[in-house]
């Protein structure tokens, strides 16, 4: 892994592998989205213990519950590879991580809300806010918020880049604590633990224990393909950002000729 | 690190909180006004005013350390004593906590004096208030550091004030949430324990991500 970032930390390198990667990642990822979505919505059995039916969003809201956590500590991860050696493309992909991060968080409390609704009989409005899980995962949205808004207000690409990467540094320091807080407030979560890695679950109820292959497979696929997908979209942001920058250059070599 | 030019950011943030207004009474006004209007939107019976009334300080705690430290970086960029500091120190860090120290010491330490009066205002019963005031003085704290590395970040900005908000805002969750339990569970109690550590914590990590974004505000 840290070859192969390695390898593409050269920025002509990168251009190259991710004119290939972007589409495939597509392809690959729509793919496997759709083949967990259609076997999730209409193949396997509905889950009684889950609200029925109704916890087909689990193959969306999983995956893209941990697909925002990654992000954040991939938006973390790039500034502070920039922040130290300062390397333009970590930059870069920091500032293409940020609105991909902002919309799984989105996607990932709005799928679980509506999961909850009817799962567990709340309000939906209470749900976001009356339940641990979603909440800490409401508290990142709100980070990633800040980070695009700050990027957003300062004038310059090279002090918007540093004051983001020290505010994401901030952040990532942050999150366990708020996590521990949010779990602190709502000791009485309804958010089922969690079914698929039991660590840290030590006793797990036994409705939730383990949880069945034909959803597992699934929800792996879901993963495989929103991750692919992710990474596809911040590539082509990437691009477009290299791409902006090249033109702002002739742009300025073509003023400085006239 | 040479104290002198600690002692004139300690003096320049005091004489500044104090000119800004009416010195201590603006915080406290803003303080005491935002507690009275809760009886206003939540209707003023006494059971539920007892039970939200702690957690109304915290907010209204953390509304006016925000109000406070719009402006507490931005005057000392425009004015060049940012970059006096620069030079004299080379570390800006210590100058920097030590500003938002002294807006606390100004702004949010008098608003735990405040808190038995409104406190009795709103109901709260007196053996909660002793840990309220132990909180509302550490959680205080904490949001007037993040606030500060809020402030430091957003201090090239014109108008920074919302955000400020939107920046501190998810940094201030924990304390809060410790803060409002520790009200009720008292000091033998997790809460009391990790809202320390969360100060202590805020203590070390903030003056450096002010300092950072400091050096990068005055470029």
């Amino acid at each position: 892994m840290s070859n192969m970032l390695s390898y593409l930390a050269n920025p002509l390198r990168f251009m190259r592998f991710s004119r290939i990667a972007i589409p495939i990642g597509f392809a690959l990822g729509l793919i496997m989205i759709g083949w967990s979505l259609y076997n999730g919505l209409f193949v396997v059995p509905p889950d009684a213990k889950q609200g029925g039916d109704l916890m087909r969003a689990m193959f969306t809201h999983v995956p893209s519950a941990w697909l925002c956590m990654g992000l954040y500590a991939a938006l973390a991860g790039a500034s502070f590879v920039w922040y130290i050696w300062r390397h333009e493309l970590a930059d870069v992909a920091a500032r293409a991580i940020a609105p991909i991060g902002a919309g799984y968080t989105a996607l990932c409390f709005i799928t679980g809300a509506i999961w909850g609704q009817k799962g567990w009989g709340a309000g939906w409005h209470n749900l976001i806010l009356g339940d641990s899980r979603l909440m800490s995962v409401l508290v990142l949205f709100f980070l990633f918020l800040g980070y695009m808004a700050l990027r957003a207000a300062l004038e310059t690409r090279q002090k918007a880049a540093r004051a983001a990467a020290i505010l994401a540094m901030v952040g990532i320091v942050n999150v366990p604590i708020i996590k521990v807080s949010v779990d602190m407030w709502q000791t009485t979560t309804i958010h089922q633990p969690s079914s698929v890695i039991s660590i840290g679950n030590p006793e797990p109820r036994p409705e939730d224990s383990g949880m069945d292959a034909v959803y597992l497979q699934q929800l792996l696929w879901g993963f495989g393909g929103h991750t692919l997908l992710a990474a596809a979209m911040v590539m082509m942001l990437m691009r477009a950002e290299v791409y902006s920058q090249q033109a702002d250059r002739a742009l300025a070599l073509k003023l400085e000729r006239a | 690190m040479k104290p002198a030019p600690l002692i004139s950011a300690f003096r320049t943030s005091l004489s500044e909180a104090w000119a800004s207004g009416a010195g201590l009474l603006l915080p406290l006004g803003v303080f005491a006004g935002t507690a009275t209007m809760v009886p206003c939107t939540l209707g003023a019976e006494a059971d539920l005013l007892s039970r939200v009334g702690p957690g109304v300080l915290w907010l209204a705690l953390a509304l006016s350390s925000m109000v406070t430290l719009e402006r507490v970086f931005q005057a000392d960029l425009q004015d060049g004593a940012l970059d006096l500091w620069l030079q004299d120190t080379g570390s800006i860090s210590m100058v920097a906590a030590i500003k938002t120290l002294t807006h606390w010491l100004v702004s949010g330490f008098p608003l735990v004096l405040l808190t038995p009066v409104i406190g009795y205002m709103l109901g709260v019963s007196p053996d909660r208030m002793i840990p309220a005031m132990a909180g509302y003085a550490m959680g205080g704290l904490v949001f007037f550091l993040w606030g500060g590395v809020a402030a430091a970040l957003s201090a090239s900005v014109a108008r920074a004030g919302l955000l400020l908000a939107l920046i501190a805002l998810p940094l201030y969750v924990p304390a809060l949430i410790f803060g409002v339990q520790m009200v009720d569970a008292g000091f033998n109690s997790p809460s009391f324990y990790l809202l320390s550590a969360s100060t202590l914590f805020a203590l070390g990590v903030a003056p450096a991500a002010m300092g950072a974004a400091l050096r990068l505000a005055a470029e």
